[in-house]
């Protein structure tokens, strides 16, 4: 009987400073746009903390972080992302580039290469060069340029999903023909909705909503489709030419 | 060698000690569940949701977790699928031969006892969690067994991850002597409870009535999670699969029959 | 005989608990340990306790309610602690958890009201800052790994608009029109959900009071560690009123009808 076991043995009950709030995050890039999408469930063990805690965020108008696995120390590194980026406004009047929040996400993960954040980055925007970009990163800061990514809970779900959609893994072009390089955004966001609404159907930590992030690049030509998407809602907040805009979907509950 | 009475455990050992250097044992499916149980004016209302998990992952979205015992006694399980399906399977084949034994309808506590002794004689190590519930001669009656064998008799009862969500429901809820209507909306709003607020448990409703003359098995008596439309197609070009060999046979086979002298057999 | 009270009367063993009936704050810890860890003092455990906090968003506010129990393992040793604390003039905290480290972080909110009020620059303290400012303490002092064992309620409105969040011992946030700790999370807040979600802007507050006595019933019912007094935090646009203790009227006549628990009839 452990509940009547004498205290001359002292039990160590060590605090663990970790969890894991479940939920799964994506990125893909295209040749001039890029979304970002994360569900907005937050668990932990069999419960529900909120059916509405958001993993993607906004940092510029050509820069959206999304942030997966334990949730105070998510928030709390996007808090710093900010910090740093707007720090870096009042240094240089502009923005920040992608590639570079790309490289200061690495140098801040690694700085706590003993005591990890223990969160998987996603990073999606539009380059210098006006190309679609995902960086994806590990919690201690490995980092890589990619043309889309998932990550947490439902990453072995959506990931290989994904290579076969998006890089054409395993399929074997019509003869003659060659797959394209980069989709269109009017096929990436079918993509996105259709992964997660599987992911929903076979992992209990997915669900509740999803949010869709899109960053266009400067006179992007999937604009014209993108206005006519249901419930879009912009973001923009300067005149850099880059247009951020969110799109929120119902997942189921159960 | 010395064989000591009673079970024996020496597998158990060998195997905690593979897993301990190091080698995978294959994972049961387990029902992270909500099912519950509860009396009213004319009989027993089972309830129970129908997902199966194997940890985070979905096994099952529409399975079976009200078992057969006889015809008018059911059993819910939750916990490990396999031992949830084997052991009512066993006490329903052993409930039928006591019927035609004693040539009675068999009772519920027959089976509850029967349930219970199983079980404990396995030590836990049988991973059945059941809401056992029917009518006989002497009523309705309702139970809970746990894994090691400890039974209750209440007038509502849940078990299964989802089941303090259910429970919930049971307490703010519960009237003695309900009318059928009143009982399984009861039930099917405790199973609803476990279904939207617990990971373990999801998809359908599944409800059974018993009373003393009649049995209802109501399968997917709420739906409330239908998947949605996916918005793309996902069919495959014909020729999509690469190869790296081709080999056609022919599977038609070629016969040649010679008479070699006499008669034909007589085969009429 | 165990002398140590908070050894007594565990239902289930922290550590496993297939079905999730118990709360666990966290996963047990299976990877390697750290070589040096023993050397080290400072992990704690909860001592004198406070079970489940509820919160509810209705049309005029913020409901909010705990019982009044402070537990010294499975002893109900305090029976009449405040668990709702009122900051400033638009907010009202609930905890669960070690009530010591509660109470200290009482004396961190006063300091911050002092603070704020010595300032004198137009400015005073809403619910939202003061939950940012709870989230940054919690989490400083679970990255020192010395945490604050609590989970915390922060619920208020200011200039019209209705805040509710939750924060724990290890930082975590978040925010929803129903909240609940501890037990609370398992057991009120399915009926929580479905009694307020799509009705935060319709809820009078009788109605809400009324969710709330239920709960905090259902809780009595279940909880092993909770006490049938409770008090009710009011939070609207015109303050916060926290009633005196509550008593709950509770039923057990269906207990007449239960002979044993298998075969007994008498």
């Amino acid at each position: 009987m452990p509940a009547m076991v004498s205290t001359s043995q002292p039990v160590q009950q060590s605090f663990n400073p970790y969890t894991e709030n479940g939920g799964t995050i994506l990125a893909i890039a295209g040749a001039d746009f890029s979304v970002i999408a994360g569900d907005t469930r937050q668990s932990e063990g069999y419960s529900i903390q909120t059916r509405y805690a958001p993993k993607v965020f906004r940092l510029t108008d050509k820069a959206v972080l999304a942030v997966n696995g334990f949730a105070a120390d998510g928030n709390m590194f996007v808090k710093k992302v900010r910090q740093r980026l707007e720090w870096y406004r009042h240094a240089h009047a502009k923005d920040m580039p992608i590639r570079a929040i790309a490289r200061l996400i690495q140098t801040m993960l690694y700085a706590r290469r003993f005591f990890p954040f223990y969160v998987y980055n996603i990073l999606g925007g539009i380059e210098e060069d006006g190309t679609g970009a995902v960086y994806s990163f590990d919690p201690v800061g490995s980092y890589e340029r990619e043309a889309c990514r998932a990550a947490g809970a439902a990453q072995s779900l959506v990931q290989p999903f994904l290579d076969n959609q998006i890089y054409f893994k395993n399929q074997t072009p019509a003869p003659g023909t060659a797959f394209p390089k980069h989709l269109p955004l009017s096929t990436v966001l079918p993509l996105v909705i259709d992964s997660f609404t599987s992911a929903t159907e076979r992992h209990i930590e997915v669900g509740d909503g999803l949010e869709i992030y899109i960053v266009l690049s400067k006179g992007s030509t999937a604009l014209q489709g993108l206005q006519t998407v249901r419930g879009v809602q912009e973001l923009t907040a300067t005149n850099d030419g880059e247009r951020v805009f969110v799109i929120r979907r119902e997942l189921k509950k159960d | 060698m010395y064989k000591p009475a009673g079970f024996d455990f020496s597998n158990e050992l060998r195997n905690n000690f593979l897993v301990e250097k190091g080698l995978p044992l294959p994972k049961a499916t387990s029902t992270g569940t909500t099912i519950v149980g509860c009396l009213f004016k004319d009989g027993i209302v089972l309830g129970a949701d129908t997902r199966a998990t194997e940890g985070p992952i979905v096994a099952d979205k529409n399975c079976e977790k009200i078992h057969y015992i006889t015809e008018s006694i059911r059993c819910c399980g939750a916990g490990t699928a396999a031992d949830t399906e084997f052991t009512t399977a066993l006490i329903s084949s052993n409930m039928e031969m006591h019927a035609l034994q004693t040539g009675r309808k068999p009772r519920v506590v027959t089976a509850m006892t029967m349930l219970k002794q199983m079980l404990f004689r396995y030590q836990g190590h049988v991973g059945a969690a059941l809401v056992l519930g029917g009518v006989d001669a002497t009523g309705a009656h309702l139970f809970t067994i746990h894994p090691h064998g400890s039974t209750d008799k209440l007038p509502y009862v849940t078990m299964g991850s989802g089941s303090l969500a259910a429970m919930a429901v049971f307490e703010s809820g519960w009237v003695p002597d309900m009318e059928r209507d009143k009982a399984l909306a009861l039930v099917k709003s405790a199973i609803a409870a476990g279904i939207f607020n617990d990971l373990g448990s999801g998809s359908n409703i599944d409800a059974c009535i018993i009373t003393a003359n009649s049995t209802e098995m109501l399968r997917n008596v709420e739906m409330p999670n239908q998947r949605v439309q996916k918005e793309r197609n996902y069919k495959f070009r014909r020729g999509t699969t690469a190869w790296k060999k081709e080999d056609i046979r022919s599977l038609v086979v070629d016969e040649q029959v010679t008479q070699i002298g006499g008669d034909e057999m007589d085969t009429s | 005989m165990d002398h140590f009270p908070t050894n007594w009367g565990r239902p289930r063993n922290d550590a496993f608990d297939a079905y999730g009936t118990y709360p666990i704050h966290q996963r047990p810890q299976n990877g390697p340990k750290d070589a040096f860890v023993d050397g080290v003092q400072r992990t704690q455990q909860p001592i004198v306790t406070g079970t489940s906090v509820l919160a509810i968003k209705f049309k005029d506010g913020i409901m909010m309610a705990a019982d009044t129990l402070a537990s010294y393992g499975s002893l109900a040793r305090f029976k009449d602690v405040q668990r709702l604390f009122p900051v400033g003039d638009n907010t009202v905290i609930g905890a669960g958890g070690d009530m010591s480290d509660f109470q200290y972080i009482q004396t961190l909110l006063d300091g911050l009201t002092i603070d704020e009020f010595t300032a004198q620059d137009g400015h005073t303290l809403g619910p939202a800052e003061i939950h940012e400012y709870l989230a940054q303490v919690m989490y400083a002092r679970r990255s020192k790994m010395n945490p604050l064992w609590n989970a915390l309620l922060v619920g208020g409105v200011k200039d019209g608009k209705k805040f509710l969040a939750f924060v724990d011992l290890l930082g975590t946030t978040y925010s929803a029109s129903t909240l609940a700790t501890g037990y609370g999370a398992h057991i009120a807040q399915p009926l929580l959900r479905k009694a307020v979600e799509g009705y935060e802007n319709v809820l009078t507050e009788e109605q809400a009071l009324k969710i709330i006595e239920t709960n905090m019933k259902v809780l009595f019912y279940r909880d092993a560690r909770s006490l049938n007094k409770y008090q009710v935090a009011i939070i609207t646009e015109q303050g916060v009123r926290i009633s005196e203790s509550k008593t709950l009227d509770t039923h057990w006549s269906f207990a007449e009808g239960i002979r044993g628990y298998g075969a007994q009839t008498q």
